[in-house]
């Protein structure tokens, strides 16, 4: 082994870098003079047989040379992937535009996606989301909540009876019962939300349908007092409808509270009615063994058709209750 | 219920300077929702004068009559005007437009050519006027009120702003102008004059013998005033027939008018008789025996000892409260009348209107009860005003029964500022209360005034004081949140499977729940699945019970999107089912008055039966979108299965699945899902028959899964991931095609021992001939310890082929 041999393979190198025209030919040529079975390669597997010294010099030499043809490959390389990046790849440009998903579009009921956020709104605040059923005990939907049975107020809900009538099994015309279940199986503290589907035999028209879904909630404390129904209803109605909206109590008549209240929203310019409000009439506390020198209670009720049709302004219950395919697409999994 | 603020400024003094608006919203403060603000005479503008009829001549040859009428204006000369009315006659004293007045809806009036005559005005009806509906004829002013030339806006105070109000049912005081005035001096804090209090000074002479009261049941108090002599003739004023008018009611003679006239007034409603038509005493209590009666509005009705009846010693003459009778009607000939005032017990007449389906001026007011002292003075009033007006003689007053007032109630001043959350004096609350009408003494023992039938509970003062306070005033505070609170796992795994299934581009949909047996019937579904309840008060005779099952509504809901144009269809609904597992036994019904004991309150709980929550879903068409990158397939049955598989899969749930026979699936082509040894769902194809009910695409397939039966899982122990490479080994299998290839696999599985790490079928083969299919499986081996060597493998994959051989009698393919 030479110097100048070691030379001439460097230069060997070099010369047939330069000349490969694209990254193939570069690859073959890197295989020929810096492959395994190059000259270099093949030297520098001798130089275990060569004197301490001669591999000591022998061994710089070698070094030098395949840095040396190295580079030369990394310029070489870095041009013609240059010239690769400019050229080649521009010519294999396809239309990214067209339409990939192939998949039909799915989504959440808008009513699935309302409860679902309202469900985390008052998760958040430390209320459970309570469940009932859907066909239940009249005196859970009527009695326990302080309307008996010649109740004036109970004559205004047209109520779905089932046979025989004397059994006073219902659908549900609210989610209050599930307040009376909670109050009847749990002590307080109580904080709950009652979502779910309701029904009224009202004729299906473009505001009303005779199965719709209420919320409700309920909270049983110490100290309880109408300040927190107002904080309470404040934060939601602002989760709901953004943090600008004011709400607004109106003295009403529900048998189950008292005193009562509606709430309207200031919403798009006008007052909206909302829901309905109050403190937990303590005849209803009684009737569930809630001991009323000790607790206090309030509770309040929305209509989720309601609450969507307001602030996603829909006009027609039709769409809600048809299941056309084009209204749900709309809403995806989030409103 | 109506309220003129003409009227209400009778008893409230209201400042001119107080806007309708702004006691639209007072009223809506205190609890009085105000649904339209009615400015009557707003968009009407003069001139507007009574004119007397000189002269009419009919212009004949028309399709309809029309007159030519002369009239006195009082402007000196006769002014001529066409009318297509007759109700009037010469001499009538009638309203007349001049040209230049503009009536409401924009109708100028001028001078004009028609019917070959010039018509210089008009000759108005109410409706024309916005007054009411009343189009039968013009305006007839009554005899002996108004004058030639007056200004008509006045005479028929026109101008004037109506409040319709919404009354809670607690509230029926405040069906009448009394308890209105009263509410809207509270909220305003003005100076308030009860009408009644002139009528506790109203003295009425006998003169002889009236009728007898009697009262047996169904009230406390009966007045009855007997009158005699009274006029016939006699026309109700222009004031009173306005403000009836006003109220939204049509004016019908004195007599009655009056009678509307107080209960609107005072919220009394009260009963004229004709006395001649009463034989003996006039009783309040239940016939004896089950007849026909008819009533005012001339329906037969039948009676029987459940309803409340007014009587005479022969006959029932009024449906309580509700509606009078027919034949006992004040008539044009009547010259005796008995005023009937009772206060009823709410109940009784609740009960009357329901059985009859009669909801009443006057049973509105008995069943939200009436103030208990009224009987006597709103009578005394009709009595007052019969005498006035119609000039009638009282003969005498009689009365039954007392009446009866609401208890005393002791509430502590700081129950209602610890309600509240917020401080309120003792004074203020005795101030308010004592505005309400409350005698509030210094213990705070409230006696509430003989209307406020709603007061009988601490809470009830409650809602007093904050209302007349204003809601507005309450603060507005977080409660003491609890540290935490989270979804079930129940409720979180619900909300996972929407979620999936709406990304995997299925739709969500809600459906009614309401079915026909002909449609369970045509589904297929036997048993449990085919027996549900029935609503004793369907919206359609087309749909009277509760569905069993999800799948139905689903499929209208396909058959429907398919209607309006779509091709594909993905859907599904999470809902409630209700089938009949328990018959429903009569209501319990324990008392109000305290905690139902825990047996009591289990047997309610187990009153309702159980009703599962069910996801069902249907899939037809095509899969995805036809596309340029190619052609899409249909949807077939093994789309359906892998969604619950996937489904069962998220929720960490081990499953078995089997062939299954049931309906409405293709009884081969439906796959039965086992949890914990229990059916959980089905999936497959839809029989045949189902899809051509719908119309619904050939081989559309659908899938349930009863969520009520997927058990809770344990929380997951998680085992390490190993590192060391695999060792992957296909083998290809020969057997009947009868054989499911699950089983092949759980052979493979158990005969490959614990390294086996997964097994996927990745080929089949049917085309073999013999009944024979071919299964190729690719077997991944891996141990936590080491690296496999080839021999260790292949002694693994021949121990599992054998444990297939043995089993499945599955044989190795030799290529």
């Amino acid at each position: 082994m030479h110097d100048d041999e070691v030379a001439v393979w460097v230069s060997n190198a070099a010369k047939a870098f330069k000349a490969a025209k694209d990254l193939d030919q570069l690859k073959s040529a890197r295989l020929a003079h810096a492959g395994d079975k190059s000259p270099l390669a093949l030297a520098s597997r001798g130089l275990g047989a060569l004197s301490p010294d001669e591999k000591a010099r022998f061994g710089k030499i070698v070094g030098d040379a395949k840095a040396a043809i190295a580079s030369a490959l990394a310029s070489v390389t870095t041009e013609l992937e240059a010239a690769r990046d400019s050229k080649i790849l521009l010519e294999e440009i396809v239309d990214v535009t067209l339409p990939s998903n192939r998949l039909h579009r799915g989504g959440l009921h808008p009513i699935s996606i309302m409860m679902n956020e309202i469900s985390d709104f008052f998760i958040e605040q430390g209320f459970t989301v309570e469940e009932g059923p859907e066909m239940e005990s009249g005196w859970l939907n009527f009695d326990a909540l302080n309307m008996p049975a010649d109740h004036p107020a109970r004559t205004v809900q047209d109520t779905f009876f089932l046979e025989p009538v004397e059994s006073g099994i219902v659908l549900r015309t609210q989610t209050s019962p599930v307040q009376i279940r909670t109050m009847l199986t749990s002590q307080p503290p109580i904080y709950i939300i009652s979502p779910g589907r309701t029904f009224r035999a009202d004729e299906l028209d473009a505001t009303h349908s005779p199965v719709f879904h209420q919320v409700e909630g309920l909270v049983i404390d110490r100290e309880i007092t109408m300040a927190h129904l107002k904080g309470t209803l404040d934060h939601f109605a602002q989760a709901m409808f953004g943090p600008d909206v004011t709400t607004r109590l109106r003295p009403s008549f529900f048998p189950f509270t008292e005193p009562s209240a509606e709430v309207d929203v200031f919403f798009n310019n006008r007052w909206i009615e909302w829901g309905g409000c109050g403190m937990v009439n303590p005849k209803v506390l009684t009737t569930c063994g809630i001991d009323i020198e000790i607790y206090s209670g309030f509770a309040f009720g929305m209509g989720i058709e309601r609450t969507l049709m307001v602030r996603h302004g829909l006009t027609d219950m039709h769409d809600i209750v048809e299941g056309d395919l084009r209204f749900t697409r709309q809403f995806g999994v989030g409103l | 219920m109506r309220a003129p603020l003409s009227w209400l400024k009778e008893f409230v003094a209201i400042p001119e300077s107080v806007g309708a608006q702004v006691i639209a919203d007072s009223f809506i403060r205190v609890g009085f929702e105000v649904e339209e603000i009615v400015y009557q005479g707003r968009d009407l503008t003069g001139p507007l004068v009574i004119g007397k009829v000189l002269s009419i001549e009919e212009i004949t040859g028309q399709k309809k009559p029309i007159r030519f009428v002369g009239l006195n204006c009082g402007q000196g000369h006769t002014r001529f005007v066409i009318c297509g009315a007759t109700n009037f006659v010469v001499g009538d004293l009638v309203v007349v437009a001049l040209p230049g007045a503009v009536l409401p809806g924009g109708f100028a009036i001028s001078a004009r050519e028609t019917y070959g005559k010039t018509s210089d005005g008009l000759i108005c009806s109410s409706r024309e006027l916005a007054l009411s509906d009343e189009h039968a004829g013009i305006i007839v002013l009554p005899h002996g009120q108004g004058a030639i030339g007056d200004n008509a806006i006045e005479l028929l105070s026109i101008n004037d702003v109506i409040f319709d109000i919404a009354i809670n049912p607690d509230r029926g005081y405040a069906l009448s102008i009394r308890g209105l005035a009263r509410e809207i001096a509270g909220a305003l804090n003005l100076s308030y004059s009860d009408p009644v209090n002139a009528l506790r000074l109203l003295k009425l002479t006998d003169t002889g013998k009236g009728l007898k009261p009697v009262l047996k049941d169904g009230g406390s108090v009966f007045y009855l005033r007997t009158l005699s002599n009274y006029n016939p003739q006699s026309t109700t004023p222009l004031w009173m027939k306005r403000r009836i008018e006003k109220m939204g009611m049509r004016s019908i003679s004195l007599a009655v008018d009056i009678t509307n006239y107080v209960m609107l007034e005072l919220g009394q409603p009260l009963h004229a008789f004709d006395t001649k038509k009463i034989s003996g005493d006039l009783t309040i209590g239940h016939v004896s025996k089950a007849q026909k009666f008819t009533t005012l509005d001339g329906q037969e009705r039948e009676i029987n000892g459940e309803d409340l009846m007014v009587m005479d010693g022969k006959h029932p003459l009024a449906l309580a409260g509700t509606m009078g009778g027919l034949d006992s009607q004040i008539t044009d000939a009547t010259r005796d009348i008995a005023v009937e005032a009772v206060r009823f017990d709410p109940g009784a007449i609740a009960k009357n209107s329901r059985r009859h389906k009669i909801s009443s001026e006057a049973s509105r007011r008995f069943e939200r009860s009436v103030d208990s002292s009224l009987a006597e003075f709103a009578s005394a009033r009709c009595a007052q005003l019969l005498i006035e007006l119609g000039g009638a003689t009282h003969v005498q007053s009689l009365s039954a029964g007392k009446p009866i007032y609401a208890d005393v109630v002791k509430v502590n001043p700081a129950y209602i500022s610890r309600t509240l959350g917020m401080e309120i004096t003792p004074a203020t609350v005795k101030k308010v209360l004592t505005t309400m009408g409350c005698d509030v003494a210094s213990d705070f023992s409230i006696d509430p005034p003989s209307w406020r039938w709603d007061l009988t509970e601490p809470a009830d003062f409650v809602e007093e004081v904050a209302r007349m306070i204003g809601y507005d005033k309450i603060p507005s505070i977080l409660p003491p949140r609890p540290k935490h609170a989270r979804l079930t796992p129940t409720q979180k795994r619900r909300r996972a499977i929407a979620a999936s299934l709406a990304a995997q581009g299925l739709s969500e949909v809600q459906t009614f729940p309401f079915t026909s047996e002909a449609i369970i019937e045509s589904m297929g579904y036997t048993g449990e699945r085919a027996s549900t309840y029935r609503l004793a008060n369907p919206m359609s005779q087309d749909f009277p019970v509760l569905r069993t099952h999800l799948l139905p509504g689903l499929l209208q809901v396909a058959a429907r999107n398919i209607g309006r144009g779509a091709k594909d269809i993905a859907i599904f609904e999470i809902g409630s089912i209700f089938r009949n597992s328990q018959k429903l036994l009569p209501a319990i019904s324990p008392s109000l008055d305290t905690r139902p004991n825990q047996r009591v309150i289990q047997e309610i709980f187990a009153s309702v039966p159980v009703q599962h929550l069910h996801l069902a879903a249907i899939l037809a068409g095509k899969v995805e979108g036809e596309s340029w990158r190619g052609k899409a397939r249909s949807f077939d049955l093994h789309d359906a299965i892998a969604h619950v598989e996937r489904i069962l899969e998220l929720s960490n749930l081990g499953f078995k699945l089997e062939r299954s026979e049931f309906a409405p699936w293709h009884p081969g082509r439906c796959v039965e899902f086992i949890v914990d040894g229990r059916p959980v769902a089905h999936a497959g194809e839809l029989h045949p028959r189902v899809l051509t009910q719908f119309a619904l695409p050939a081989r559309a397939v659908a899938f349930v899964i009863n969520l009520e039966a997927l058990p809770q899982t344990p929380m997951v122990a998680a085992s390490s991931v190993v590192s060391m490479p695999p060792a992957i080994q296909d083998v290809a299998l020969i057997v009947d095609i009868t054989v499911p290839a699950r089983d092949v696999e759980a052979a493979l599985r158990e005969g490959a021992g614990e390294l086996l790490e997964s097994i996927v079928l990745f080929d089949r083969y049917e085309k073999i001939g013999d009944a024979k299919v071919s299964l190729a499986f690719t077997l991944t081996f891996r141990s936590a310890e080491r690296t496999l060597t080839g021999d260790e493998v292949s002694v693994m994959r021949e121990a599992a082929t054998a444990r297939a051989l043995e089993l499945c009698g599955a044989v190795v393919r030799t290529a």
